[in-house]
């Protein structure tokens, strides 16, 4: 799993994922996250487009992400899942909580 | 094969004679005069009967063989050792076991009591070590399923062995069941809980062969056997699933229930005098109509957190619109809402949150604008980062003080598999004295009506009939306090005054109970294959203000948010340990019983009653001191010290 992190704006940034989010790389993108946050990018793009396999631990470790984000007073927003990727949120019913948007950059421009 | 027709037959026996005794019961024999008595006998029988009958059930596919395949290479495996307040010894005895298992893995120590002795020990020693961070200050911490949780989003192995701090794990544990999940259904291993500090006598009675044995295998042939909290191997992606689902359904109840308060929270401002002005009655009208949208919203297919943030953004601007002309009794009102965060109980969910919040905030009166921060206030705490956790998902359960039990039923209940590998493969240590017993029954038994209260088997949608039954039996089990009472003061009240629960102790009485009983006892055998059942059977009666106040207490706690009651440890004074306090209910039942059978004698002696009602009255005075008598080993007890019954 790569990460590609990007400010894109007023404490925006992306983070463009790369691989499988899996069991294996999921401490990798909850530590990235944080160390986003921390730094005080708290609007948190996460751009799915070049993941081709999430599993649930993938899964919560951008639940946790959220949890990191909304606490610093920011949101973690989704873009771009693949099908592998959408259909684990409708399997795990995620999608009734997060959408997914359809362009990361553009993800926190309401 | 034979042996399994052999038990199939007796269950059916068993099952045929005792219809033919309990209809008997109900349609011939109540005695209505004294019907105070005779119905609560005839329901204590019933109960009974159906238990026996899930116990025919449950042991109906039982198998006992087991075979081993050896796994397949290169499958990541965590081993956790959960730790609170054991001695670090202890903890690292069964480290250093654990990090001797032969299949590769990777060992950690949870230490719930953060403790630098544990940090440096598990160091030296070279496993991990895992303790809370600094997001659980202030949250509920669930105990053990918490302890489990944080560990879980900290480590990547695929399966997880969990071990209690004294189960000394076999190097071959992990080669003798990872195997299973090669069904990729598969989420949980349990293999048996043996203890190595009891005596074959076991007066405290803490081997569970039956359970551990029959009633498991049983359980297991249905899908249905049970996570026990220690020695069992899961599957993270399954409580991963079960995690994510788990948020996801208790957001959902959480933002219905906070916006169903917050129609309220309006309703009963909107009446207040305050509210009279025009402009304030729009403004809240306003705030109505936007909670009903976001209703209409989630319905619709919105998700959460967009309907929730749109409303929240609404609530914010109107607040801001407000004259806050009322501005000493707005800062009442926000002295109280800032409260409401700070009264959250270690034992309860997101749900059971939501229900003492909403409660809190709906039994007060507010101003307009309070009652608009109020909202506010409410959805918020509902959020989806669920700020009342310390982290949002919870895979194991945290509705129950027994995560064990409630989390195994909830994977069932998505579809998954769990086994019983009938193998002991680690080597714990019991309770060494009464009081730590009593300590640990009560939990479980506390744990397992807490489940049956919040989550009933019967009702889960995603459980087969069969499972169903398989963890219901068990929760029925638990309700033995109320029959023992019964079977208490039925014989006391014919030996003492010749109340008859029945209308006579006659020939017809005998041949329909005694078939029963004698079938149902051999039963017991037959399955057991000779193991004792009887330290089972004497605790189950002896124990009874011990299961009454499990039950009573979960009623307590579930409905009404009282902490849960526990077994007051007795002082350890110069005097000695005085433990016979802690069986002060028993004692008095013991007594009465005895008097009763005096009382019943003399009365015989004066031709006031008939012999036959004494002779069975007197009989089952006796069996109910026999059950009882165990109490007094128990009391004496001070351990088992000799180390060679470490093998077993």
């Amino acid at each position: 799993m790569k990460i590609h992190t990007k400010i894109v704006g007023d404490h925006v940034a992306v983070l463009k994922l790369e691989g499988k989010l899996n069991m294996v790389s999921a401490p990798k993108i909850r530590d990235e996250i944080h160390a986003t946050v921390t730094a005080g990018n708290h609007k948190v793009a996460i751009d799915l487009t070049d993941v081709d396999f999430i599993d649930s631990s993938g899964l919560g470790a951008l639940i946790n992400g959220l949890k990191t984000a909304r606490q610093a007073g920011g949101d973690l927003r989704i873009a771009c899942p693949t099908a592998q990727v959408r259909m684990v949120l409708e399997l795990t019913n995620i999608d009734r909580v997060l959408k997914a948007y359809e362009n990361a950059e553009s993800a926190f421009s309401d | 094969m034979s042996r399994n027709v052999a038990i199939r037959v007796y269950v059916v026996i068993t099952f045929a004679l005792g219809l033919n005794y309990i209809l008997w019961r109900w349609s011939f024999s109540l005695n209505w005069t004294n019907w105070w008595i005779a119905v609560p006998l005839v329901i204590a029988e019933t109960y009974n009967f159906i238990d026996v009958l899930f116990f025919g059930f449950t042991i109906w596919r039982a198998d006992p063989k087991i075979t081993i395949h050896p796994p397949r290479d290169g499958i990541s495996v965590d081993v956790f050792i959960t730790t609170y307040n054991e001695p670090i010894d202890l903890v690292i005895a069964t480290a250093k076991a654990a990090k001797a298992i032969r299949y590769p893995h990777t060992t950690w120590i949870l230490d719930d009591g953060a403790r630098k002795e544990m940090r440096s020990a598990a160091e030296e020693i070279g496993v991990g070590y895992i303790t809370r961070g600094a997001n659980w200050a202030n949250q509920p911490l669930h105990a053990k399923a918490g302890n489990l949780n944080n560990a879980l989003m900290q480590t990547s192995g695929e399966f997880l062995l969990i071990l209690d701090a004294d189960q000394v794990p076999y190097p071959e544990i992990l080669d003798h069941t990872l195997s299973y999940f090669e069904d990729p259904k598969v989420a949980l291993v349990q293999t048996p809980q043996w203890f190595g500090n009891v005596t074959t006598y076991d007066p405290l009675g803490s081997q569970a062969p039956l359970f551990y044995g029959p009633i498991q295998q049983g359980k297991n042939a249905w899908n249905a056997a049970f996570f026990c909290g220690s020695n069992a191997i899961l599957r993270r992606d399954a409580l991963m699933q079960l995690g994510l689902k788990r948020y996801v359904v208790e957001l959902e109840i959480a933002v219905r229930e906070a916006l169903r308060s917050a129609d309220r929270i309006l309703l009963r401002t909107l009446r207040t005098t305050v509210a009279d002005a025009p402009e304030i009655q729009e403004a809240l009208k306003s705030v109505e109509v936007a909670i009903s949208n976001a209703r209409h919203d989630i319905a619709s297919g919105k998700t959460i957190a967009d309907a929730t943030y749109a409303l929240q953004q609404r609530i914010s601007d109107v607040s801001k619109s407000m004259v806050s002309s009322h501005l000493s009794l707005m800062k009442e009102d926000l002295a109280a809402i800032g409260e409401i965060h700070t009264v959250t109980n270690d034992e309860w969910d997101v749900i059971l949150d939501v229900e003492k919040t909403t409660d809190l905030l709906s039994s007060r009166e507010f101003s307009p604008l309070g009652a608009c921060q109020a909202v506010a206030t409410l959805l918020r705490s509902l959020d989806v980062d669920r700020p009342g956790e310390a982290q949002p998902l919870m895979p194991l359960a945290t509705i129950s003080v027994t995560e064990d039990m409630a989390t195994s039923m909830r994977l069932h209940g998505m579809g998954w598999k769990s086994v019983y590998h009938h193998e002991v493969l680690a080597i714990g240590l019991a309770p060494e004295d009464l009081s730590s017993m009593l300590k640990q029954r009560l939990r479980w038994a506390q744990g397992t009506m807490q489940v049956m209260l919040r989550e009933n088997p019967l009702l889960q949608r995603g459980l087969t009939f069969a499972q169903k039954i398989m963890y219901f039996s068990t929760m029925w089990s638990y309700l033995s306090g109320f029959a023992a009472v019964v079977y208490f003061v039925a014989p006391v009240v014919y030996l003492c005054f010749g109340i008859l629960p029945v209308k006579s102790f006659s020939t017809t009485y005998f041949y329909h109970f005694i078939p029963f009983m004698v079938a149902n006892q051999l039963l017991f055998l037959v399955v057991s294959k000779g193991i004792s059942t009887w330290r089972g059977q004497q605790y189950s009666l002896a124990l009874f203000p011990i299961w009454l106040k499990a039950v009573t207490s979960a009623v307590r706690n579930v409905y009404f948010h009282h902490p849960l009651a526990f077994v007051v440890t007795p002082k350890r004074g110069e005097s000695g340990r005085n433990e016979w306090g802690l069986i002060k209910h028993q004692i008095a039942v013991a007594i009465i019983l005895i008097f009763a059978a005096g009382v019943g004698i003399l009365r015989l002696s004066r031709g006031l009653s008939e012999p036959v009602g004494t002779l069975v009255n007197v009989a089952w005075v006796l069996w109910d001191l026999g059950l009882l008598s165990i109490l007094i080993p128990a009391v004496r007890y001070r351990g088992h010290q000799s180390k060679e019954k470490l093998v077993k």
